[in-house]
C-alpha cells in the first residue's frame, strides 16, 4: 500500500463515528438442555449508561460474562470498544465488578489495585490508585488485608478495581447487592460522575429506582431474550390520569374512553394517556365532564414508573406463553 | 502482554504461598523431619562403630534416601494442595472472574501459576535438601556424590506432581484434585517398589508394573534418579547383586536421557491439556 493510500485510510477511519462501547448481535448460550441466552442483541453507545433489567435467571449475568470472555457463547458476534471481544486486548479499557465479587484475601486493598493495574498494562501512579480507594470510601483501609473486609467493603473494593485502570467502559453486575443505603447512594453518585466523564456503563441491577435515576437506556431480558429495549424517555413516555368521580352517565364514560384506554374501579377511573398528548387534553376533559353533570372529586396525573412498566412487560410475556 | 501476565501471576503465586498458612505447615513439618533425622543420624553415628566404612556408607545413604523421600513427600503434598486451591478454588470462589476479565490470556495465567508453584516447590526442595545434607555430613560424615543433580531431579518430581494437580484442578474440585494427585503419587511409588521386587525375583510381569507406572506418571522414575544421585556408588557395587532392585530406598541405575526427555514432554503435554481445559471452561 502506498503512503498516500494509507493516509487516506487513516482519514477515513478518523471520520468514522467512534465505535460503540458494546455491540453484540445474536448472542446465544445453552447450558446442557437449558437455554440461558437466546439471540440477544444490543448496543451501549460511548458515554451512555445502559441498564440491563429482568427477573432472576433471565440471562443477564451470562450476557455480561460472554461480553467479557468469561463464558464462551454458542453463537453471536461481540465488539468491545470497537475490537472483537474474542481478542483479550479488547478488555484493556474495560472495568468489571462481578456479581460474585471476591479478591485475593491474602493481599491488601492497595495490592489488589496494583495487581489489576499491572494485569491491565496501564500506567497508573500509586497516588491515583490511592485516590481511587478514597472514591469508594476505603482510603483508610488501603494497607489492610482483604480477608478482614466485610462483604460491603469487598464490594466497594470491587468498584475501585473496576475503576482504577481508567476505563472507557465499566460493567457493573449488581454493584449494590451488599451495600447499605448510604453505600447505594454513593454508587449512584459514582455512576453519575462516570456519566459526566463520558465513561460508558453497562449496569445490571435489581434496584429499578437506581436504574431509572441514572440510565439513558434500558434493555429488558426475559428468559434469555430481549423483551424490550429503548431510551427511558421512549419507554416511559406514557402517562396516566387518575380521576375520582360520581354521577358518571354513559355519555360521560364515552367521553372518558375517548381520552385514552380506560380502567374503571368503582368511582376511580384510570386513563392511560397517549405519549403525544398536548397540554389542553386534561383541562378540556375536566370541563366536558363537568358539563355532562359529573361531580369531580379528584384529578391526579401520574407517570408510569419503570417498575410498573417492567412488571407489565414481564407479565404480558408470561401470559402470552400460558394462553 | 503474555510475558507480563506470566510474570505477574507467578509473582502473585509466590506471594500467596508465602502468606498462606500452607507455608507455615510446610515449614513446621520440614523442621520436625530435619530435627528427627538429626537425632537419628547422631544415634546411627554412635552405633555404627563396629561396621566397615563401606557398610556405614551404604546404611547412611539408605537412611538419607529415606529422609529425602519424606522431604519429597512434604514438597509433593504442599504443592499439590497449593495447586488445587489456586485454580479450582479461585474458580469456585469467583476470584478468577475479576482477573480473567483483564486483557490477559487464560493460558498465560495458567503458565504463570505453574511457574510460581514450580519455583516455590524447587526452592523448598533446595533449602530443605541442603539442610539435610549438612546434617548427614556433620553426624555421619557422608556427603552425597551428586547433590545438585539429585536436588534438581527432586525439584522435577515436585514439578511433575504440581502439573498433574493443576490439570486435575481444571476439571474437579480443589480438595479432590489435591487428594487425587497425592494418591496417584503414592500409587506410583508403590508400583515402583512392586516392580523392583519383580526385577529382584526375575518376574517380568511384576517388573512391568513399575516400568508402566513410571511412564504414566514420572514422579517415581525421577525419585529413583534422585536416590541414585544421593547414594554412594562404591558401596552399592560392593554389595552388588544383594540389593539389586529389592530395596525401596536404593536405586541401581541413573536416569537415561530418553526418560528425562519423556518427563519434560510429559510436563509440557499435561500443561497443554490443562490449558485447553481451562480455556474451554465457562466461569
Amino acid at each position: 500500500m502506498s503512503t498516500g493510500a494509507s493516509v487516506e485510510t487513516a482519514d477515513l477511519l478518523a471520520d468514522l463515528p467512534p465505535s460503540a462501547a458494546v455491540w453484540c448481535s445474536g448472542l446465544r448460550k445453552r447450558y446442557r438442555r437449558q437455554t440461558a441466552v437466546d439471540g440477544v442483541s444490543f448496543t451501549v453507545g460511548r458515554g451512555k449508561v445502559v441498564g440491563l433489567l429482568g427477573p432472576n435467571g433471565a440471562g443477564k449475568t451470562t450476557v455480561i460474562k460472554m461480553l467479557l470472555g468469561l463464558v464462551r457463547p454458542d453463537a453471536g458476534d461481540m465488539l468491545l470498544l470497537g475490537r472483537p471481544a474474542r481478542d483479550p486486548r479488547a478488555r484493556a479499557r474495560v472495568g468489571y465488578l462481578p456479581e460474585l465479587f471476591r479478591y485475593q484475601p491474602w493481599l491488601t486493598a492497595a495490592e489488589v489495585l496494583a495487581l489489576h493495574v499491572r494485569l491491565a498494562g496501564v500506567a497508573v501512579p500509586p497516588e491515583e490508585q490511592r485516590e481511587c480507594l478514597g472514591v469508594v470510601g476505603l482510603a483508610d483501609r488501603a494497607g489492610d488485608r482483604v480477608a478482614g473486609f466485610s462483604k460491603g467493603m469487598q464490594q466497594r473494593l470491587g468498584l475501585a478495581v473496576a475503576l482504577v485502570t481508567r476505563p472507557e467502559l465499566v460493567v457493573l453486575d449488581e454493584p449494590t447487592s451488599a451495600l447499605d443505603p448510604i453505600g447505594r447512594v454513593d454508587v449512584r453518585d459514582l455512576l453519575l460522575a462516570l456519566k459526566a466523564r463520558g465513561v460508558a456503563v453497562l449496569l445490571n441491577s435489581h434496584l429499578i429506582g437506581e436504574v431509572e435515576r441514572v440510565c439513558d437506556r434500558v434493555v429488558i431480558l426475559d428468559k434469555g431474550r430481549v423483551a424490550a429495549a429503548g431510551s427511558l424517555a421512549e419507554l416511559l413516555g406514557r402517562r396516566e390520569l387518575r380521576l375520582r368521580l360520581d354521577g358518571v352517565s354513559a355519555d360521560a364514560e364515552r367521553r372518558l374512553a375517548a381520552a385514552g384506554q380506560l380502567i374503571r374501579d368503582g368511582t376511580t377511573f384510570t386513563i392511560a394517556l397517549p405519549a403525544d398528548q398536548d397540554e389542553t387534553v386534561v383541562p378540556e376533559l375536566v370541563a366536558d365532564l363537568v358539563a355532562l353533570g359529573v361531580r369531580v372529586h379528584a384529578v391526579e396525573p401520574a407517570r408510569i414508573s419503570l417498575e410498573e412498566w417492567l412488571l407489565d412487560i414481564l407479565r404480558a410475556g408470561h401470559e402470552g406463553e400460558r394462553s | 502482554m503474555i510475558a507480563r501476565t506470566v510474570v505477574t501471576i507467578a509473582a502473585l503465586m509466590l506471594k500467596e504461598a508465602a502468606r498462606r498458612r500452607v507455608l507455615w505447615a510446610l515449614a513446621g513439618l520440614t523442621v520436625a523431619l530435619l530435627a528427627l533425622s538429626a537425632w537419628g543420624f547422631s544415634r546411627l553415628g554412635a552405633e555404627l562403630g563396629s561396621l566397615t566404612s563401606g557398610e556405614t556408607r551404604l546404611i547412611a545413604a539408605q537412611v538419607l534416601n529415606l529422609v529425602m523421600f519424606g522431604l519429597s513427600l512434604i514438597a509433593a503434598l504442599g504443592t499439590a494442595f497449593l495447586a488445587g486451591p489456586t485454580l479450582a478454588g479461585e474458580m469456585e470462589s469467583g476470584t478468577t472472574l475479576a482477573v480473567l476479565a483483564r486483557p490477559v490470556r487464560r493460558s498465560a495465567v495458567l503458565v504463570g501459576k505453574w511457574l510460581g508453584l514450580a519455583a516455590f516447590g524447587s526452592g523448598f526442595v533446595a533449602v530443605a535438601g541442603l539442610a539435610q545434607f549438612v546434617i548427614v555430613q556433620v553426624t555421619v560424615d557422608y556427603w552425597p556424590p551428586q547433590p545438585v543433580i539429585g536436588l534438581a531431579l527432586l525439584a522435577a518430581e515436585t514439578t511433575v506432581l504440581l502439573t498433574l494437580g493443576l490439570l486435575l484442578a481444571t476439571v474437579i474440585s480443589p480438595m479432590a484434585s489435591g487428594i487425587v494427585s497425592v494418591g496417584l503419587f503414592g500409587a506410583t511409588w508403590i508400583a515402583g517398589v512392586v516392580g523392583g521386587v519383580g526385577e529382584a525375583f526375575g518376574n517380568e510381569g511384576v517388573a512391568l508394573t513399575g516400568t508402566v507406572s513410571r511412564m504414566l506418571l514420572p514422579t517415581d522414575g525421577l525419585w529413583r534418579g534422585a536416590m541414585h544421585a544421593f547414594q554412594d556408588p562404591v558401596a552399592l557395587t560392593r554389595l552388588g547383586a544383594e540389593v539389586e532392585g529389592g530395596f525401596p530406598f536404593l536405586s541401581d541405575a541413573s536416569l537415561t536421557p530418553a526418560y528425562l526427555t519423556w518427563s519434560g514432554l510429559w510436563v509440557v503435554l499435561m500443561l497443554g491439556l490443562a490449558g485447553l481445559a481451562f480455556q474451554r471452561r465457562d466461569l
